[in-house]
């Protein structure tokens, strides 16, 4: 047993991929075996479509497009920063409890703790868009663009909620709790109502028009749209998919090259 | 020999609080050294500076030999942390945890599965390996969580207050765990305010107060410069109190304690049994009925008053050395 212990004047330490690998299967490995956290997630996702769809829906007209086509891929992408709100909770709960502690106290690239939390994330949201698309299709959306272009959005969709999770890492890390997290998590109401996810923005007062066009969730939430429905959707919205999708990068882009320094200096901070 | 621990002026605020104020120290290779101090003394925040979690503001830290700021990474790989918390995963197994934190050690899947045996194996651990931690109790996680500042075989091991709140059984197995750990050659940088434990898993104590340092030694060595012996009554009846106290005070020139909630008077003597048997004698001429009388070396707590002019902790002070946790 001594041999175990000796102390060893110089140890090798981790990379960043295998350092990064161990903490997002720690990340999926909590949320797998959390029944609440997968039986609540999924069972909120799908009534709140529902209401959308059956209670609300009758009242929204969506110009050329069923409200169900119009609203699917809306509540799909705000799903994202819904689900966001879970990891800027998760990532200041790890703060108060010490594990974030441990993890810096080791000799791993310091990069990989957020990012294995963000894969780890990341990867959890092909399960919750999985989920909705498939309430979605049962309750009457459809594709009316072709399979590519679906796949396209598929894969937009694994970006924005990349991008918009450090944007929740760094509210968790500055947050400090997890109750404060959540408080600050709110952020995402108006960023998700305030859009055209559920109604057309042209149904707004002007001065909320002025925000909700240029916000980036409704680039978003439109990009998607036109992918999953095609021709109509650009005849509503205005623009063909490319006008949407650059948008949509090049916002992404820029909340990640604004949340992840912060991230990273959130997490340094003494 | 490098030491393990040298620090030289450490100096570190918070805002307007000061939590380390020019604070000297050195720890030599073999030594479990305790930092004993009241709450707010600065312990955690020397022990975060020690384990990198922290950026001194001014000073001198090594970690055998590493400077704490231009090489975290050095003294990363010869440190094991275990905080205050218990920060394991809940939703993991024992061996996960162990095996995730082994594997962040750069140890390949086959080393990791062996050290994370043998650190259950130490720990006890093994017959709930393989259960979630969240059914743990609060003395397994500790155990966990010391074993997960093991794995990697640290030659500096930092223990921040590692039985706070554990129940005396947990503390007790938690100390022999230490205790194996540091016959097995592993260095230890131990933070209490808990007196028998320093008493206990120490081989030097150093006591700090307000950032500094104000006493440091073996626990023997503080005890002699506290300089004293104390003798202790336990009177039958409270009524007793004020006559036992009267009889001490003639023995030496220091004034008796009284403690009215455990019916007990207290009063530093001079080294040598002869003061016992004079206590008893003035004892006898007062009339005071004696349930029992003890003659002993001060506590750390007494060491830390004389020292310090303060209590370590105002609310136990009639529980010296005996903490209610």
């Amino acid at each position: 047993m001594a041999s175990i212990f000796a102390p060893t004047a110089t140890r090798p330490s981790a990379g960043l991929a295998a350092s990064t690998l161990g903490i997002a299967r720690r990340g999926l490995l909590k949320f797998l075996r959390t029944p609440q956290l997968v039986v609540v997630g999924t069972v909120q996702s799908a009534l709140f479509l529902l209401i959308f769809r059956y209670v609300f829906g009758g009242a929204i007209g969506a110009g050329g497009l069923d409200y169900v086509d119009f609203l699917v891929p809306g509540f799909i992408t705000t799903g994202l920063l819904f689900a966001g709100m879970g990891a800027a909770a998760g990532v200041a709960e790890d703060l108060e409890q010490g594990f974030v502690d441990r993890l810096r106290s080791l000799p791993i690239p310091r990069s990989a703790v957020l990012a294995g939390r963000a894969v780890a994330d990341t990867t959890l949201l092909v399960w919750s868009l999985a989920i909705t698309g498939a309430v979605g299709f049962a309750v009457g959306f459809r594709l009316h663009g072709g399979l590519a272009d679906a796949l396209a959005a598929f894969g937009l969709l694994l970006v924005f909620g990349f991008a918009f999770e450090w944007m929740f890492l760094t509210l968790g890390l500055f947050a400090g709790t997890a109750q404060a997290a959540q408080g600050l998590a709110l952020m995402v109401f108006p960023l998700t109502f305030v859009s055209s996810a559920y109604v057309p923005v042209s149904s707004m007062p002007g001065w909320m028009q002025a925000f909700a066009e240029h916000q980036p969730v409704t680039v978003m939430v439109d990009a998607v749209r036109v992918l999953t429905q095609g021709r109509a959707a650009e005849l509503l919205l205005g623009h063909g998919a490319g006008f949407y999708v650059v948008r949509s990068l090049a916002w992404s882009a820029a909340i990640l090259a604004v949340f992840v320094p912060l991230a990273v200096a959130g997490y340094r901070r003494d | 020999m490098t030491p393990t621990i040298e620090a030289a002026g450490l100096r570190k605020r918070f805002g307007k609080t000061v939590a380390l104020d020019g604070l000297d120290l050195v720890a030599e290779p073999g030594q479990v050294l305790a930092v004993l101090g009241p709450n707010g003394a600065g312990k955690t925040t020397f022990v975060r500076t020690v384990a990198t979690l922290l950026r001194p503001d001014a000073g001198e830290l090594r970690v055998a030999g590493h400077d704490v700021r231009r090489q975290p990474g050095a003294v990363r790989r010869v440190i094991g942390l275990a905080g205050q918390y218990a920060a394991v995963e809940p939703a993991m197994t024992g061996r996960e945890n162990l095996r995730l934190v082994a594997r962040l050690f750069g140890q390949d899947g086959r080393a990791a599965r062996v050290s994370s045996d043998r650190v259950l194996e130490l720990l006890g651990l093994t017959g709930a390996a393989d259960r979630l931690a969240r059914t743990y109790s609060g003395g397994m996680r500790r155990k966990l969580d010391l074993g997960a500042s093991l794995v990697g075989a640290p030659r500096l091991l930092l223990l921040d207050e590692p039985t706070t709140g554990l129940d005396p059984r947990s503390r007790i197995e938690l100390w022999d765990a230490i205790g194996a750990l540091v016959g097995a050659g592993t260095d230890v940088l131990l933070t209490t305010q808990y007196l028998d434990e320093a008493d206990h898993l120490a081989s030097r104590v150093v006591i700090i107060d307000h950032g500094r340092v104000v006493a440091a030694g073996t626990p023997s060595e503080l005890k002699q410069r506290a300089g004293r012996n104390v003798i202790e009554v336990h009177t039958r009846d409270r009524a007793d109190l004020a006559r036992a106290a009267a009889g001490l005070a003639g023995l030496d020139h220091d004034q008796p304690q009284i403690e009215e909630a455990t019916r007990r008077v207290r009063v530093a003597v001079a080294a040598g049994t002869d003061p016992l048997r004079d206590a008893l004698g003035a004892l006898d001429a007062a009339g005071v009925a004696v349930e029992d009388i003890s003659l002993r070396p001060p506590t750390l707590d007494e060491v830390f008053l004389a020292l310090t002019g303060q209590g370590l902790e105002p609310a136990a002070e009639t529980t010296a050395g005996h903490p209610a946790a």
